[in-house]
């Protein structure tokens, strides 16, 4: 289990590193965190000619807040958003999920623009992003632009992002301090990628009433009905609509794992109805 | 002075180094000019092998199988009547029988290079249908995988005693399907080794991770066709072994060969995707029970068909049989049953060699035995433990011969049930409701067994072995400067043997523990021993340390009687010196006279001198059985599958305990291990014969966080058959978990109606068993 040989560059600006990739021809690889290509690259899934290891691009560690939302660099490590390197507008979501991904070793190398970019259906970051309605902030040679999350992925393990592209940051809305959330996974043990994951965000006064059911197999779904049911009737009642839709939207899916993900939404929604009841 | 002898709690002697990180395992090793060998392994199941090419320019540096002539295949002969004996070739070359069977070799100067290489050879295979059940495997009209072959078992065994009776008139019949996983075993350290050619010695030394260091050197000796006096196998520290590193891989005779041949250094270190495909060679069992009990759930008689899925080739020198003979063997378990039957199918199939792990066979027969206790239970409308005690062999019945003849030597294996059940609280668990605050259903489990440890002789030769255990031997020295040095055959592969043999010997000789040094798995410089497997160390090594100590002791005696001019029997042992009366002498003193003023001892003097080899076995060749119960108490997530185990007691008897922190030591790690069976390990299969879990995402091994924090209590009951009433220990926590685990997922179940028979009791088990036993998801929401 080594490496195929590669060529290693490490740019120190964006201008360079898409100088770098935007020959697709050289077959140039990003390298962010390692944690997911290192594996890949010692079992020669990926056979790349050269990485661009992109950690040393300082623009892509920045950190923007304005009113209404914010945006973090893509090479953030899940430590670092675990830790509180900056400040926080989630209301404790993204520490909390950064928290709880892989062990510390990983989080410590791991980026949350990496996770994102390698498009694993049972990533944190994947739901998490999807579920809070950001935006992908893309970079390539012909310029920047921008993709909601909850569209990002085009299915296991492919995103919309060209091989010639970056992702640069991920642009969130503020969340208010009325804001409650509910991020539930089912995991065999701790560490291990979730067989289901169940997200749930609600912020009246921002207008966000949203349930998500992730590690599909896929692209993580909105549950458009459970969302509306929550804004409307509450968790409660979301919770009971949540499991028939999820029966509805992803039938090709092994009925135990409808399962787990039904109870994973409703875990999550659950969640919010016990912080209301606080 | 503490007592650092039998019975002490004194810290391990091999931990300062490991922990420290300084310990030397085959990896840690360099030898000027040592090349890497990686290799070509088969990417399908089951395949002729129709061309093979080596890339241009590197000849020399890919090797296959007619590039070794008169390299024997590893093949294991069996005296037992019906046996079918398998070519386990080095390297292959007209066919291929698992995914990850090896074909070629390829050196280099590093490993990734050597990789780079490996994808240079160019090999053809025509595909056949590979056989990746036991169902396909034993069916009749089966092409079987070896030529010459007339079915395709390697052995088909039967026992019958009593049951013709007991059928027709037996009030109550339990009938179970059970089945156990595949697995690998995932020793921290994986297999390799480091092989080079001394020219001084003029010794072909080969540095490998193994448990049995003499059996390696006969079976490459036997392999490379080349005496057994030009090679040397010395083991490096080993971490972790369970039954993978004590056979001979084709692996260690190839890089052998290659050290031999070209007189240079060659290391190959296996890593984790080789070990969890082509090493995924245990515990799969398939069970057919029907069980036959009278109204209060009193066993009358039991009928079993056991298959044991055996991979493609049998394995040396421990064969495709043992697992079968022990699960046969051990069926029966710790109870008291009259009347037996058992089938058992050693299948060939396209999957690794099966290989006996930690508990060889007990963990499939314990959770088959104790779901049964469970279900005659449930049908005779008891609790479980009662049954069980109803049917445990009585401490007043001891010793205890069972329907297999298996000679159970001593033991109060009800006092162990009764003991985990209150250390579990089952009646307070009883009295609570069976659903917990967060609406999971609550269930405890049980199950109790018997390790047989340290047979020896007789037993092997009976399972037609090729290579049977005799006397194992240890040398014992009192250096001239008064320390003590051990040395013996056996090797530690994590199971703390440098301490407890120090303790051994200093039981008899009193030498201070930081003073007794021991070398183990050498060949250059320890007396033979068959190694360290079936939880015979203690015993039989133990046994010859504490021999050889005792001869050694005498001789210090009569040596420090002269000095002090007084007779043997007034000297003692005291406060790390040698005493009569207020009179003493040091360990240093004797060892001075004896090598360096011999002038001072008088004309008589025993000229064995302050040194000897001692050897041992107990009196009994059957072995001495440990014993234990275990008790699970866990909480079952009905709506995700998930299991948490809230509590776990276990109440073993290993006999007299020579450190029972070691004890403990064995048994949690052992008991983690079953955990990993029970809820998580599993190496699938596709059709294809292809390995499902080829990496760590796959393969689910428990963590920190999985496991519970086991509490053990202990019973030492010494047996009256071995030096010091030692019972091994080594095996035996990794063969109830199983049992007790999904004996209480099941127990939790029960108001579902619901029950698991099929282990790892994985959350897509469970919800199947669920939804199983209740039409529509919904209703369990
Ligand atoms: C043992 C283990 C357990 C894990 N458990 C979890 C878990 O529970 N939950 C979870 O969510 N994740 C888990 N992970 C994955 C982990 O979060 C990884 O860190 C993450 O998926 C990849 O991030 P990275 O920065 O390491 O990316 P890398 O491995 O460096 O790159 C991954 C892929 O993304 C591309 N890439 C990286 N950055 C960019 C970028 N800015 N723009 C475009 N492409 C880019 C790379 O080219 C590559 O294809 C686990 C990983 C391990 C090893």
């Amino acid at each position: 289990m080594k490496p195929a040989p590669f060529d290693y560059v490490r740019p120190r600006s964006l201008p360079e590193a898409t100088a770098l990739l935007s020959d697709e021809s050289a077959n140039a690889k990003i390298f962010a965190g390692g944690q997911s290509l290192g594996p890949m690259l010692n079992l020669r899934l990926a056979r790349p000619a050269k990485l661009v290891d992109i950690r040393n691009i300082q623009a892509l560690r920045a950190v923007r807040v304005d009113e209404k939302s914010y945006s973090i660099g893509a090479t953030l490590t899940h430590a670092e958003i675990e830790d509180g390197a900056f400040e926080d507008f989630s209301q404790g979501l993204l520490p909390f999920v950064a928290r709880g991904i892989a062990y510390r070793a990983v989080r410590n190398r791991g980026t949350v623009g990496g996770s994102l970019s390698h498009a694993d259906p049972a990533a944190d970051w994947v739901s998490t992003m999807a579920a809070i309605g950001a935006t992908m902030v893309v970079h390539g040679p012909a310029g920047e632009r921008r993709v909601p999350a909850e569209q990002f992925l085009v299915g296991a393990f492919t995103s919309k992002l060209g091989a010639t592209e970056l992702l640069t940051a991920i642009e969130l809305p503020r969340l208010s301090a009325t804001a409650r959330w509910g991020y539930y996974k089912v995991c065999r043990k701790t560490g291990e990628f979730a067989k289901a994951i169940g997200v749930t965000i609600q912020d009246p006064r921002a207008g966000i009433f949203r349930v998500l059911a992730g590690s599909t197999e896929g692209r993580p779904v909105l549950l458009a009905r459970s969302g509306e049911t929550l804004a409307t009737q509450g968790a409660d009642r979301a919770a009971g609509v949540a499991r028939q839709e999820i029966e509805e939207v992803l039938p090709h899916l092994e009925p135990g794992h409808r399962q787990q993900l039904a109870v994973a939404v409703q875990r999550s929604l659950q969640k919010i109805s016990l912080l209301e009841t606080v | 002075m503490a007592s650092e002898g039998i019975g002490a709690r004194v810290l391990r002697k091999e931990d300062a180094r490991h922990l420290r990180g300084r310990g030397q395992f085959v990896g840690d090793i360099r030898i000027p000019g040592m090349l890497e060998v990686a290799f070509v392994r088969s990417p399908v199941a089951h395949a002729l092998i129709r061309e093979r090419k080596k890339p241009a320019g590197f000849e020399n540096s890919v090797i296959f199988n007619d590039d070794m002539p008169g390299v024997l295949p590893i093949t294991t002969r069996s005296s037992i009547p019906g046996y079918k004996v398998s070519d386990y070739p080095a390297l292959a070359a007209e066919r291929v029988r698992f995914v990850g069977e090896t074909i070629a070799m390829c050196v280099a100067p590093n490993r990734a290079a050597a990789e780079d290489l490996c994808e240079l050879v160019d090999i053809q295979y025509e595909e056949l249908d590979p056989i990746v059940n036991c169902a396909t495997g034993r069916a009749s009209g089966v092409k079987p995988l070896h030529d010459g072959w007339t079915d395709n078992l390697f052995l088909r065994t039967s026992f019958d005693q009593g049951m013709d009776e007991v059928i027709a008139k037996a009030p109550v019949v339990v009938e179970l399907e059970l089945s156990t996983a595949r697995q690998t075993m995932h020793p921290m350290e994986g297999k390799g080794l480091v092989a080079w050619w001394d020219h001084r010695a003029g010794q072909l030394v080969v540095h490998t991770s193994t448990q049995v260091p003499h059996m390696i050197r006969i079976g490459l000796a036997e392999c490379l066709g080349i005496p057994q006096a030009i090679i040397r196998v010395a083991a490096p520290d080993v971490g972790g072994g369970f039954g993978y590193k004590c056979m001979l891989m084709p692996e260690e005779v190839a890089v052998a060969w290659l050290a031999y041949t070209r007189q240079g250094a060659f290391r190959w270190i296996e890593d984790r995707r080789e070990h969890l495909t082509a090493g995924a060679n245990a515990r799969q069992h398939e069970y057919k029970i029907k069980a036959y009990a009278d109204e209060r759930g009193r066993f009358l008689g039991l009928d079993a068909d056991v298959a044991v899925d055996c991979g493609a080739y049998s394995v040396w020198p421990f064969s495709a049989c043992l697992e079968a003979a022990q699960a046969s063997g051990n069926l029966p378990g710790p109870y008291d049953l009259k009347a037996y039957r058992c089938s058992t199918f050693s299948v060939a199939t396209n999957k690794p060699p099966f290989a006996p792990y930690r508990g060889v066979a007990r963990p499939g027969v314990c959770f088959a035995i104790e779901l049964t206790i469970d279900a005659i239970a449930k049908a005779v409308g008891r609790e479980a433990w009662e049954v069980r005690l109803e049917n445990l062999v009585a401490a007043s019945a001891m010793p205890y011969t069972n329907v297999t003849k298996k000679f159970y030597d001593s033991g109060n294996y009800p006092a162990s049930l009764l003991e985990v059940k209150r250390m579990i609280d089952f009646d307070r668990i009883r009295s609570e409701p069976r659903r917990d605050a967060k609406g999971r259903y609550l269930g405890v489990g049980f199950a109790t067994y018997t390790e047989q440890s340290a047979h020896g002789t007789k037993v092997f030769a009976q399972w037609g072995l090729p290579l049977v255990p005799g006397f194992d031997q240890a040398h014992v020295k009192l250096t001239p400067d008064g320390a003590l040095e051990i040395k013996a055959g056996i090797h530690t592969i994590g199971q703390g043997l440098e301490t407890t043999l120090a303790q051994i010997a200093h039981e008899q000789t009193r030498v201070p523990l930081k003073d007794i040094r021991v070398v183990l798995g050498d060949t250059a410089n320890t007396p033979f021993s068959t190694g360290a497997y079936a939880s015979r160390g203690i015993v039989m090594t133990g046994g010859a340390v504490s021999v050889a100590s005792e001869i050694v002791a005498g001789r210090i005696k009569s040596i420090a009687a002269h000095l002090l001019q007084v007779r043997p029997e007034d000297i003692s042992f005291r406060d790390g010196a040698i005493f009569a009366g207020e009179a003493s002498v040091s360990y240093e003193d004797v060892g001075r006279a004896w090598y360096m003023r011999p002038d001072q001892l008088p004309d008589d003097v025993d000229r064995g001198g302050l040194e000897a080899t001692g050897a041992y076995k107990p009196q009994i060749d059957s072995g001495v059985f440990s014993y234990a119960s275990h008790a699970a108490y866990v909480a079952v997530d009905a709506e995700t599958g998930l299991v948490e185990i809230l509590d776990y007691a276990i109440c073993e008897d290993c006999g007299t305990m020579v450190n029972p922190m070691i004890v403990d030591g064995q048994t949690i790690g052992g008991a983690a291990q079953g955990v990993g069976t029970a809820l998580f390990e599993e190496s699938p299969y596709d059709d294809n014969g292809q390995p499902l879990a080829s990496t760590l995402i796959d393969y689910l091994l428990p963590g920190p966080t999985e496991l519970p924090r086991f509490r053990i209590s202990h019973m030492e009951t010494p047996s009256p058959y071995s030096a010091h009433g030692l019972k091994g220990v080594g095996e035996g926590g990794a063969i109830a978990p199983a049992g007790a685990l999904v004996n209480a997922i099941n127990d939790a179940l029960a108001p579902l109606n619901a029950a698991v028979h099929t282990i790892p009791a994985s959350p897509e088990r469970i919800l199947a068993a669920i939804a199983a036993a209740k039409p529509t998801l919904n209703d369990a929401a």
